[in-house]
């Protein structure tokens, strides 16, 4: 056998006609576009509604990528309703898959859906390029009164750039079983949490009082109860401060569970963890109001196990924060952005679908359902009858103003794991970790060409 | 003298009264029925058995635990112990699931699978086949650079060029069609590699000479004598390129969007991310009987090519 | 040996373009799919993308950025060492197998023969799932092996241990995979070899040494090669079990999955083509030094 040669004689004149090949391509093709100005619109507010109704009327196709699961039974609902509108749906599977097709097709140039779920913490990321399109111009802004200030204030930046579909205020989910098994008490403040905590892992190894392998998400929502905003962005200006107030008075408190082991290993969304939701293993679940769905579809051997409470405060004043919860935006690809925005209009305002999402375990973002006495009296046989939602309906009102995620923050979210999660493993001081989080979030931050701050 | 053997490899061959025989003998692929070498003495040994049976232990363990939970319904799978059944015994009900659900897309991803599978996987056998045997009994300028430059390439992490053969697939209007899975299978220096090693050594040159004095063309030559010399090495071949066609999922997941033309693995795992993530429906059963219904045909594959491994070879044709 | 041997003979190599026409319809397919993008990568690897001010032009000094980022030299060094570990155990077992199958010694070896096979035909998301679980400390095999032992031993999915267990779970997928190999230039040894070793009366084991081996010599070199540039590639197997244990396997655990990262995580492309290229530079040095020195031991 002859030996591998990396002389390149004869390929170099192949490798010079595919590189012209690739070069034009180059040239073809857009790269990542620059500039960071949101899209200001012009146009009259009553001008753009009407023609939104127009091209609803006049018909067409759109493309529509989501992973919600009532996504099929709203689109049906509103293809009967406007049967000049043929909507091809797409379940993308999943916050991540999405996103990296929605990055390839942007980047491409090609291949962009007309309507597409993002949620809100990714939204900045998609918006500062300027691949959202503003729905200002359609006189989106009367819309502004039908939902809580949380999501409206989450999609709106300098423009208005989507519809919030759900939202997610905190609360407190816990395993009644174990609690009376145990002889514990439902804790109102974070101190009787851990003094449960404590007790519950004494009295059975096996049990502990909530899971924790490190999730950004549920990290920036707590950080976001106890008062802290790491992130400011404005603009091309950006502030990470993840060891102010609110942030060491998270960290500090969780310490607490972390460094004696009193959260349990097990990752969360796989099926180890609906297991342990089953069978006790894990007492209580800190997560947002769309749990519930969740709960009954993948743990269904803990019906009747579970009950709801408002979140666990520090100083005893209710107080939550949200955590997930995604908008549909339009993208600047579209080809029919009138029939795109007019969809969307449908999608997340119009009472008909809102309830066909409710249907499926949906929590709202619309004020208008977070008060109407059907929803919040409805019992729950998954909660034993419990009447879940005025639970969750009081968390809606107590979700605390002034809250930015960071432009990258899936990236941010996606090397969680690498820097505080040394803590995590280890048991010792989430501070550092979050110390070092933010570190390689300032480094990112510059290499993109922010201004980033730490103060 | 045990001149035939010797200890820098096979015995010289084309050497006029080498061995002092002077037989002719062609043998075709699949006539020779005998599952061992002729003449090696001593018979099954237990001891030999016994072990491979500890390593197919290793090997079916993990496939054992997904036929189990294969059977289980979606209720019992998150409550059981992984290895052993439980619960009402859900196979069939299962499957049946598999095939209804959404309309019947499986079916869908399954058809789709077996067009990228036998176009892609078929042409990349095709086209290393031809070129392995090129590199093996011809030479040609740039001979030499053809290996430099294609293990150079697949050198670099494919990940990272997912995204300018995206951009490129794009620019052609290629993306989300069936060529942007099928084109890519086409390349499998593997298999080349492999062509070109067997060929080597499976094609001696005794018998291209004696074809080209008989005056067969080398195209003739190849596809009446060299590829049935080489029918182990491309059935090797044909059942590595499909079952890296049938398993293919990075480039898919980039250039996909439409769930019509997604292969099997991609539709699994889509259900896998909704079985198991926030948007959390029950189909976690469909995802473990998928991904069994998955694997069938590629055993039954396995299965059909068996046959082709028995020797195929010329055992040293000499002009007489 | 008089003159019977005409000249045509002696020219083993017909120097002429027909080898080319062979070899040209997977050049051509070749030229498209894979060495475009890398001449695009390696374009690309000239730039510099940024969320605020898009791309621009900053010639060589993504590389020197790479030869000083601890990320992928950690990365670089974990699959460095995975490969020197990992790659001569799976070829060995494969190796064994092969010999073991061929040897007409084995009762049922067509059974053993698809057995070994089998786990390459699972789809590696799958394939990940199930030891995933087989792994689960909670609910899974080591969990019930520990209770056996009454102890904590087994803990594949802890910082001292996940490389070994990655490793596993490769070798179990691909062992197969190369058994085959083996098997199949087994299979291509002409058989009068056999007879000649039987007529001098030689045991298995002298038969395997003299003759299996070395016509093996070529199929190993060839398995090696595509064990090493697989493994300096690492990606599948941690990058699906990250998600079990975000901690413990960080975004740069192979310098594979820090490109991937990079691309679709953090969108920097020109970067992540540049850990590409570095990486395919490695690879194929020590491709091809493998390959020297294996070439060196065949000549001698």
């Amino acid at each position: 056998m002859s030996v591998l040669s990396l002389r390149r004689t004869r390929a170099a004149a192949a490798i010079a006609i595919t590189a012209l090949v690739g070069v034009s391509l180059v040239a073809c093709s857009s790269g990542s576009s620059s500039g960071t100005s949101s899209d200001t619109s012009t146009g009259s507010s009553a001008g753009g509604a009407a023609a939104l109704d127009a091209a609803l009327a006049k018909g067409g196709d759109l493309t529509y990528w989501t992973w919600t699961p009532s996504a099929k039974a709203q689109v049906d609902a509103f293809e009967k309703v406007y049967p000049n509108v043929t909507v091809n749906l797409v379940n993308t599977g999943g916050a991540g898959d999405n996103n990296l097709k929605l990055q390839n097709a942007i980047k491409a140039g090609t291949g962009a859906p007309d309507v597409v779920q993002i949620e809100y913490q990714s939204l900045l990321q998609f918006v500062l390029p300027g691949d959202v399109l503003d729905l200002t111009q359609y006189g989106f802004d009367s819309l502004k009164d039908l939902y809580t200030p949380g999501p409206w204030g989450a999609v709106t930046s300098g423009g208005i750039w989507g519809l919030p579909q759900d939202s997610g205020p905190m609360a407190m989910f816990y395993n009644k079983t174990d609690f009376d098994k145990y002889g514990l008490t439902v804790p109102t403040t974070w101190d009787e949490y851990i003094a449960a905590a404590k007790k519950l892992h004494a009295a059975d190894p096996t049990k502990f009082i909530a899971n924790d392998t490190g999730d950004a998400g549920f990290t920036t929502s707590m950080i976001w109860q106890a008062g802290g905003r790491p992130f400011v962005s404005d603009g091309s200006a950006v502030t990470v401060n993840l060891q102010d107030s609110g942030s060491k008075k998270w960290a500090d408190m969780w310490n607490q569970l972390n460094e004696p082991g009193l959260l349990d290993s097990v990752p969360g969304w796989t099926d180890q963890w609906f297991k342990a939701l089953s069978d006790g293993s894990i007492a209580t679940l800190v997560t947002g109001a769309w749990m519930p769905g969740v709960f009954e579809a993948s743990a269904p051997d803990g019906s009747g196990q579970w009950r709801v409470a408002p979140i666990p405060t520090y100083d005893g004043t209710p107080v939550t924060a949200e955590n997930g919860g995604s908008s549909e935006v339009v993208t600047k690809q579209s080809k029919s952005p009138e029939l795109a925005a007019a969809f969307l209009r449908w999608l997340n305002s119009d009472p008909a679908s809102i309830k066909v999402f409710l249907a499926s375990g949906g929590f709202p973002a619309t004020t208008a359902d977070l008060s109407s006495s059907a929803f919040i009296d409805q019992e729950s046989a998954y909660f034993g009858g419990q009447k879940i939602n005025q639970v969750l309906v009081d968390a809606s009102k107590t979700v605390a103003p002034g809250w930015q995620y960071m432009p990258w923050q899936s990236y941010a979210n996606g090397i969680y794991g690498d820097t505080v999660g040394k803590s995590y493993l280890n048991h010792t001081d989430i501070n550092e970790g979050l110390k070092a989080w933010q570190d390689e979030n300032v480094t990112y931050g510059k290499d993109q060409g922010f201004t980033v701050k730490t103060n | 003298m045990s001149a035939a053997v010797t200890d820098s490899g096979i015995a010289p061959r084309g050497t006029p009264g080498g061995r002092g025989t002077r037989r002719r003998r062609v043998t075709i692929a699949g006539a020779s029925p005998r599952a061992h070498p002729v003449g090696i003495t001593g018979g099954p040994s237990n001891r030999l058995t016994i072990v491979m049976a500890l390593f197919t232990v290793y090997t079916l363990l993990p496939l054992a635990w997904l036929l189990i939970n294969a059977t289980k319904t979606q209720q019992a799978l998150f409550s059981s112990f992984g290895l052993w059944f439980s619960g009402p015994f859900a196979f069939v009900d299962n499957v049946r699931q598999v095939f209804a659900f959404d309309d019947g897309i499986f079916v869908r991803w399954l058809g789709n699978t077996l067009l990228y599978v036998v176009a892609g996987a078929g042409g990349a056998t095709v086209l290393a086949t031809f070129a392995g045997y090129g590199l093996a009994k011809y030479d040609f300028p740039g001979k030499r650079a053809v290996f430099g430059v294609v293990l150079g390439a697949i050198a670099i992490p494919g990940t990272a060029l997912a995204v300018p053969t995206f951009l490129m697939f794009s620019q052609l209007g290629l993306t989300n069609t069936i060529w942007a899975i099928i084109v890519p299978s086409l390349v499998s220096p593997f298999g080349l590699y492999l062509i070109w090693v067997y060929a080597v050594d499976a094609v001696p040159y005794e018998i291209l000479e004696a074809a080209r004095i008989d005056g067969s063309g080398e195209w003739r030559t190849f596809f009446t004598i060299s590829v049935r010399m080489l029918a182990p090495g491309i059935v090797t071949v044909l059942l590595f390129a499909v079952v890296a066609t049938w398993n293919n999922y990075f480039l898919p997941l980039i250039m996909l969007s439409d769930p019509n033309l997604f292969p099997l693995t991609i539709g699994l795992q889509q259900w896998n991310l909704r079985a198991t993530g926030v948007s959390a429906s029950p189909i976690y059963n469909l995802v473990i009987t998928g991904s069994v219904l998955a694997i069938v045909p590629i055993v039954v594959l396995f299965l059909f090519l068996q046959r082709y491994w028995q020797s195929g070879l010329a055992a040293g044709s000499v002009k007489a | 040996m008089s003159a019977s041997a005409p000249p045509a003979v002696a020219r083993r190599r017909p120097r002429s373009f027909v080898g080319l026409g062979f070899t040209a319809p997977f050049l051509l397919v070749f030229a498209f799919v894979l060495i475009t993008p890398v001449v695009y990568s390696l374009y690309l690897s000239l730039f510099r993308d940024r969320l605020i001010g898009g791309r621009s032009f900053v010639g060589l000094s993504n590389y020197g950025h790479v030869l000083g980022d601890p990320k992928f030299w950690d990365g670089l060094g974990r699959v460095g060492l995975f490969l020197a570990v990992q790659v001569p155990i799976m070829l060995g077992l494969a190796l064994v197998a092969a010999l073991a199958i061929d040897s007409g010694r084995l009762r049922g070896a067509s059974f053993f023969r698809m057995s070994v096979f089998l786990p390459y035909a699972v789809p590696g998301v799958v394939a990940v799932l199930m030891w995933g679980f087989m792994y689960g400390d909670q609910f899974g095999l080591a969990a019930n092996l520990n209770d056996l032992i009454g102890s904590d031993v087994f803990r594949p999915m802890t910082p001292p241990w996940i490389l070994v267990a990655i490793g596993n779970i490769v070798t179990w997928e691909f062992v197969g995979y190369n058994m085959l190999i083996f098997y199949s230039a087994l299979r291509s040894i002409p058989h009068d070899l056999y007879e000649a070793a039987a007529l001098d009366g030689a045991g298995s084991l002298r038969v395997v040494r003299s003759i299996k081996l070395p016509s093996l010599r070529p199929a190993i070199a060839i398995a090696t090669i595509f064990s090493i540039i697989g493994s300096f590639q690492l990606f599948n197997e941690p990058n699906i079990l990250r998600t079990l244990i975000p901690s413990v396997i960080s975004t740069y655990f192979t310098p594979n999955m820090y490109a991937y990262n990079l691309s679709f995580v953090g969108q920097q492309y020109a970067y992540a083509a540049t850990i590409a290229i570095v990486m395919g530079v490695v690879t194929a040095v020590i491709a091809y030094v493998v390959q020297l020195r294996g070439n060196r031991e065949a000549r001698s």
